[in-house]
């Protein structure tokens, strides 16, 4: 079975409505067999209703999908053979301690109770949680709980794992895990479907990356692709003082060529650049001016600027035009 | 592009593998009680408490001269009644609990039967009625309680107070399934289960109730299981009160068992 040109997760046109809220617009997804899919997007853009429906935990108004070839709704049993689901929340046991919660879901997967000790010591292994295995999961910590219900997913061997926000609420260390247990499941041939706030994590781990805004795919492709649409870095600048805000501006649309936009609540001052070459000139020219600045700094452009590039407006826009006008009156 | 149709592994696919599923899933809470030894108090000390309370405080003016070792006879099955369903509504408030808190969301990404969780549910709470029944018990032999009818009737006399709990247990299912929240569901069994319990012959004659009261008390199942139990445990007239509480079990599985089944389906 060659897994080049196969289709592991396809989604048309999926509809969810909650009363009058639409959290699914009509949603197209192609996920290629063992590639990963970064669903990008702000809070209540979808990716949890749309995680959801390919998981079989929710019906779509309409559209359909199919995972594995088999369809989410009419065989769902089929579905649930072949994936691994950790949501967005934990959904540990909390009154059983993580080894019992791993081994009962080996059991119910029909694992004699040897095999599902041993899959236990091993998740419990791998996820260094070893030394808590055998206390309660209410006295596990955020972060634990998460690991513990990423171990949950894996116990079947699932060739096809869906991850809502599986890094959020973990330390550096803890996600480097993460991020280093679902490489090691794509190079078995696992297809990854996970959604994050994070560019980062996107660039990091998936093949292809889908953008969410309103329920409806604002844009899709390669993290490098999406990147170099939105600007490569951004140039942040923020002056001592408050007032010196428009001249830090005047001198930055100077130095770059750009003009910078400003952010009055932050009292801070970024432009998108190729480089950092205009650095240098930025800082001379603050010092002749005696500009004193609290940070200066180069960064990759946050997933914010990357939705203002690809959409036209920013994820909380309303929000921010209120800002503005409370600000200029 | 082709669609890869991806095997389901084989040992997933067994028959009446949903037997095994609803066992680990009445395992499950079996492990929860024995984990989390607190959550077990409605079936271990409140009992002894009650007995202790109702025995000491009441029964010496209740009996009548009997004093209170000549109320225990009288009692112990009323109270065996009470307890058992109390713990009924436990039932309700755990599957409330997890569904909050996101537990059937794992159960229901994976390949298992879908009511299996409900059945695994009912089955371990099983285990917390029976727990009951037997602190309860053994408790009255400690102080002088014996089944004068016979050992035979007297254990026949605990399985029907566990299967009328079994049959019970279906409204709170039911209720668990359809509120929005634990400590609605626990309001309401409260507001339930004190007037249909204390309105009862469970602590005092039916006799020396006033005329409102008995008319309830003559429709309520409590009062047949009761006399059930009483009949098989000390001795009196049986049939009557058994064919009442029979029938009263065989109806409230017909109608909430159903109903459960309903709003389980809807949330799952
Ligand atoms: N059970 C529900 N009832 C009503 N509305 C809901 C429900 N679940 C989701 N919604 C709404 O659907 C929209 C999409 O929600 P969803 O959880 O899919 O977003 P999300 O992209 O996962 O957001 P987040 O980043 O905050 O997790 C939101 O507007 C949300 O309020
Ligand atoms: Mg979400």
């Amino acid at each position: 079975m060659t897994t080049t040109n196969q289709v592991a997760i396809e989604a048309v046109g999926l509809v969810k409505k909650y009363g009058s809220t639409t959290a699914l617009a009509g949603v197209d997804l192609s996920v290629p067999t063992g590639t990963v899919l970064g669903v990008l997007g702000p809070n209540g853009a979808g990716k949890t209703t749309a995680v959801r429906i390919l998981g079989t935990l929710l019906r779509p108004d309409s559209g359909h999908a199919t995972v594995g070839g088999y369809d989410v709704v009419r065989e769902a049993g089929k579905v649930r053979s072949i994936i691994g689901l950790t949501g967005q929340y934990a959904s540990v046991d909390e009154d059983m301690s993580g080894r019992r919660n791993l081994i009962m879901i080996g059991r119910l997967l029909g694992y004699s109770r040897t095999q599902a000790r041993a899959r236990a010591d091993e998740l419990l292994e791998r996820f260094e949680l070893v030394d808590a295995g055998d206390r309660i999961a209410k006295t596990y910590s955020g972060g634990m709980r998460r690991r513990l219900d990423l171990a949950s997913s894996l116990v079947g061997n699932p060739s096809i794992l869906y991850l809502d926000e599986p890094t959020t609420g973990l330390d550096p260390h803890a996600r480097n895990g993460v991020w280093e247990t679902v490489r090691n499941l794509v190079l078995d041939g696992t297809t990854v479907l996970l959604t994050t706030q994070y560019l980062e994590e996107a660039d990091a781990l998936t093949d292809s990356i889908v953008v969410f805004d309103k329920g409806s795919v604002v844009a899709n492709g390669r993290p490098a692709e999406l990147k170099a649409q939105a600007g490569k870095q951004s140039l942040d600048v923020r002056p001592a003082e408050p007032a010196h805000l428009e001249r830090v501006a005047a001198i930055v649309a100077e130095s770059v060529g750009t003009r910078p936009s400003v952010d009055v609540v932050n009292t801070l001052v970024s432009v998108p650049v190729t480089d950092g070459s205009s650095m240098p000139v930025v800082v001379r020219r603050l010092d002749e001016a005696g500009i004193a600045v609290t940070e200066l700094s180069l960064r990759l452009p946050s997933l914010d600027e990357v939705f203002l590039a690809l959409t036209g407006h920013t994820a909380e826009e309303k929000k921010s035009d209120a800002v503005l006008e409370g600000a200029s009156r | 592009m082709s669609t890869a149709t991806l095997e389901p592994a084989a040992h997933r696919s067994r028959p009446f593998a949903w037997v095994q599923q609803s066992l680990t899933l009445a395992w499950r809470n079996i492990v929860r009680i024995r984990q989390n030894p607190e959550a077990l108090a409605d079936v271990t000390f409140q009992p002894i408490i009650f007995l202790a309370l109702f025995l000491f405080v009441f029964g010496g003016a209740i009996s009548q001269g009997g004093g209170w070792r000549g109320y225990l006879p009288q009692l112990l099955p009323g109270l065996l009644v009470q307890t058992v369903v109390f713990a009924t509504m436990g039932t309700g408030v755990g599957l409330n609990d997890d569904f909050a808190k996101g537990v059937f969301d794992r159960f229901r990404s994976l390949p298992i039967a879908r009511i299996s969780p409900l059945i695994g549910a009912v089955l371990g709470d099983a285990v917390r009625y029976s727990l009951s029944i037997t602190v309860l018990m053994v408790s009255g032999f400690v102080l002088g309680f014996r089944f004068d009818n016979g050992v035979g009737n007297g254990l026949l006399g605990m399985l029907i107070v566990l299967l009328f709990a079994l049959s019970m247990c279906w409204i709170w299912v039911w209720l668990g399934l359809v509120m929005k929240t634990a400590q609605g569901v626990q309001g309401i069994a409260f507001l339930v289960m004190f007037p249909l319990t204390f309105g009862s012959n469970i602590f005092v004659p039916a006799s020396t109730l006033p005329d409102f009261l008995q008319a309830f008390v003559k429709v309520s199942p409590i009062t047949y299981l009761v006399d059930t139990e009483r009949a098989l445990m000390s001795g009196g007239a049986l049939q009557k009160p058994l064919l009442i509480t029979l029938a009263w079990m065989v109806g409230l599985v017909a109608v909430f068992a159903p109903l459960a089944i309903r709003a389980y389906r809807r949330r799952t």
